[in-house]
């Protein structure tokens, strides 16, 4: 242990390096909604006085989204549209994913590479034709009509992920409990199930995640509160008076959209980090 | 387990679904763009709609809106992509060596990545407004930073990548973990700085992870539309193919015209694609991953 000391300050250095970088890291990632969530708090008069922290804190802006039946519309709308979305993706993404990982087939690669091809899509080559598409069959300003293109649009992103999740999985085990006297049904239940539901979980956050976040198709294809969803209401957000820029209450509203991804993010981060990162390192 | 006719039904049978949709949502829907581009199709005067051969691509592309639009789209682009490499590339060596808070720091780099990205454009939009922001008075400046090109474009880009780098860095840092630590310390033995051991072993190990995290980020930065939208609705020349695409479109309801630059930005996104594979020699093959 001869360079022991110099380990130890050499680590001490270090250490405070990263430990540095660190913080500047949580800084530079939470300082927008830090700053959206104190303009939240502003009452009118202090709305404009440039300060980063308020100065009291009002809950006029709560109250007043709170009010807003434009608002409650468009959560419900991206909590229903989203959630129906990521339901359809994940089930049919488990379907394929399954055979590309447990079945011998001619097309697999094709279809993992299609998924893929599809992960790179513009979306904005299709808007035009949806529109149109939409228009004339009525699914304009539905939620069926924003619900088809996001479970399109996740397919791959589920595919990937799910593939790469249920490689992972002890297969051999079933062919275990099968010996032990399993049914096939049973297998499923008690041994696959429970191991591949962490995957499943996680392909489903990201999924959601993205349908929440969709702004280009949620303007397109929708005019009215009947299916537009939260980020494209708040981005046509009017307030309830034409004379004053809502700024306070858009602040709220972002805020209020923004904490339950922020808390799925806390609660899962690691499978969600594992979920993104999954298919990039193996592909 | 079943015969090989059997199971390659049901192999077929399970990812019919998912393929079907697939097709159905972009291979019809980007054939049937093409069919528009190729008419005069304008839903504000639906009895002049009629065939005009490559007209509409003739008008785009001599007109002065494509041009700044994509130069517009590529100054994004390249700009920020470049910048969240870098970023990133120092995100993930961080959330590599760090272990001060370690759970705490990655669930904060997380945050940008799961913001709705309209929210993120209103963050920093009212964060430089000069009436309700605070960016003015903390840098002493009066700067109205929408009114004018280049500063619209500043605040543009930084939104994105404040809101992307997060994604980059951990795909980066996935390549990271393949790196052998055996390989680095060897390394380390044999008098490699540390400098050295980055540029050396742990950059061209992660060559594969960072050509695919550049190529994912760039065509994701080519389609820009909302942070634009919400932050300058085009306006001082910061147009990006996709809004004057969505303008076209759904604005002025000229499907032929707009769908006419749909079809460009799609072939745009191609030899995007394609210069990647066949300039860094990607490989996106799924095979590897079996």
């Amino acid at each position: 242990m001869v360079s022991g000391a110099r380990t130890l300050t050499g680590s001490l250095l270090q250490r405070s390096f990263w430990g540095f970088g660190s913080v500047v890291a949580v800084a530079y990632a939470l300082l927008p909604m830090i700053w959206i969530l104190s303009l939240s708090f502003k009452d009118k008069r202090s709305l404009t006085d440039n300060r980063f922290i308020p100065s009291s804190i009002s809950l006029e802006n709560y109250r007043a989204i709170a009010d807003d039946p434009q608002f409650s519309a468009a959560i419900i709308n991206s909590l229903g549209i989203g959630l129906i979305s990521t339901l359809l993706a994940v089930v049919l993404a488990m379907f394929a994913a399954y055979a590309i990982v447990r079945l011998d087939f001619p097309g697999k690669r094709l279809v993992l590479l299609g998924a893929l091809s599809i992960a790179m899509f513009p979306p904005i080559a299709i808007i035009g034709p949806l529109f149109n598409l939409w228009r004339i069959s009525g699914l304009f300003d539905t939620w069926l009509g924003l619900i088809i293109p996001y479970m399109t649009f996740t397919l791959p992103l589920a595919i990937w992920t799910l593939s790469a999740f249920f490689r992972e999985l002890p297969w051999e085990l079933d062919k275990a409990a099968r010996v032990d006297g399993a049914t096939p049904f049973q297998t499923f239940r008690y041994v696959i199930a429970p191991l591949a539901i962490p995957g499943v979980f996680t392909s489903a956050i990201l999924v959601f995640i993205f349908s929440w976040n969709d702004f280009l198709f949620a303007t397109a294809l929708t005019s009215t509160d009947d299916a537009r969803t939260v980020p494209a209401a708040l981005a046509f957000f009017t307030g309830s008076s034409r004379f004053e820029q809502p700024t306070g209450s858009i602040a709220a509203a972002s805020v209020v959209v923004s904490l339950p991804i922020a808390l799925m993010v806390l609660l899962f981060q690691r499978r969600i980090i594992a979920g993104l990162t999954s298919g990039a390192v193996k592909g | 387990m079943t015969s090989g006719a059997a199971e390659r039904r049901l192999g077929w049978a399970l990812c019919a679904p998912a393929v079907l949709a697939m097709l159905v949502v972009t291979a019809y829907p980007i054939l049937y763009a093409f069919w528009l581009s190729l008419h005069h199709y304008d839903l504000r005067f639906p009895d002049e709609q009629a065939f005009v051969g490559l007209r509409n691509y003739a008008s785009v592309l001599s007109s002065a809106v494509w041009w700044q639009a994509l130069l517009n789209t590529l100054i994004i682009t390249i700009t920020s992509v470049a910048v969240e490499l870098v970023l990133g590339l120092a995100l993930a060596l961080l959330m590599h060596r760090t272990f001060f808070a370690r759970q705490f720091v990655r669930a904060s780099i997380l945050i940008p990545y799961g913001t709705i990205t309209v929210v993120a454009a209103l963050a920093w939009k009212f964060a430089f407004d000069p009436t309700v922001g605070f960016v003015n008075v903390l840098f002493g400046v009066d700067q109205a930073w929408f009114s004018e090109r280049w500063s619209a474009f500043f605040v543009i880009i930084l939104t994105e990548i404040w809101k992307t780098t997060p994604f980059m860095a951990l795909l980066l840092l996935a390549g990271l973990t393949l790196v052998p630590q055996e390989l680095l310390k060897a390394a380390r033995v044999d008098g490699a700085s540390s400098l050295q051991r980055f540029f050396r072993i742990t950059l061209p190990l992660m060559r594969p992870v960072l050509l695919v995290a550049l190529l994912f980020r760039t065509l994701d930065a080519f389609r820009i539309f909302d942070t634009v939208f919400v932050q300058t609705r085009g306006a001082q020349e910061t147009e990006s193919v996709s809004i004057i695409g969505y303008n076209a479109l759904i604005v002025r309801l000229n499907l032929g015209l707009g769908s006419t630059v749909s079809v460009l930005i799609f072939v745009c996104v191609i030899v995007i694609g394609a210069l990647f594979i066949k300039g860094f020699g990607i490989t996106l093959d799924p095979r590897r991953s079996t």
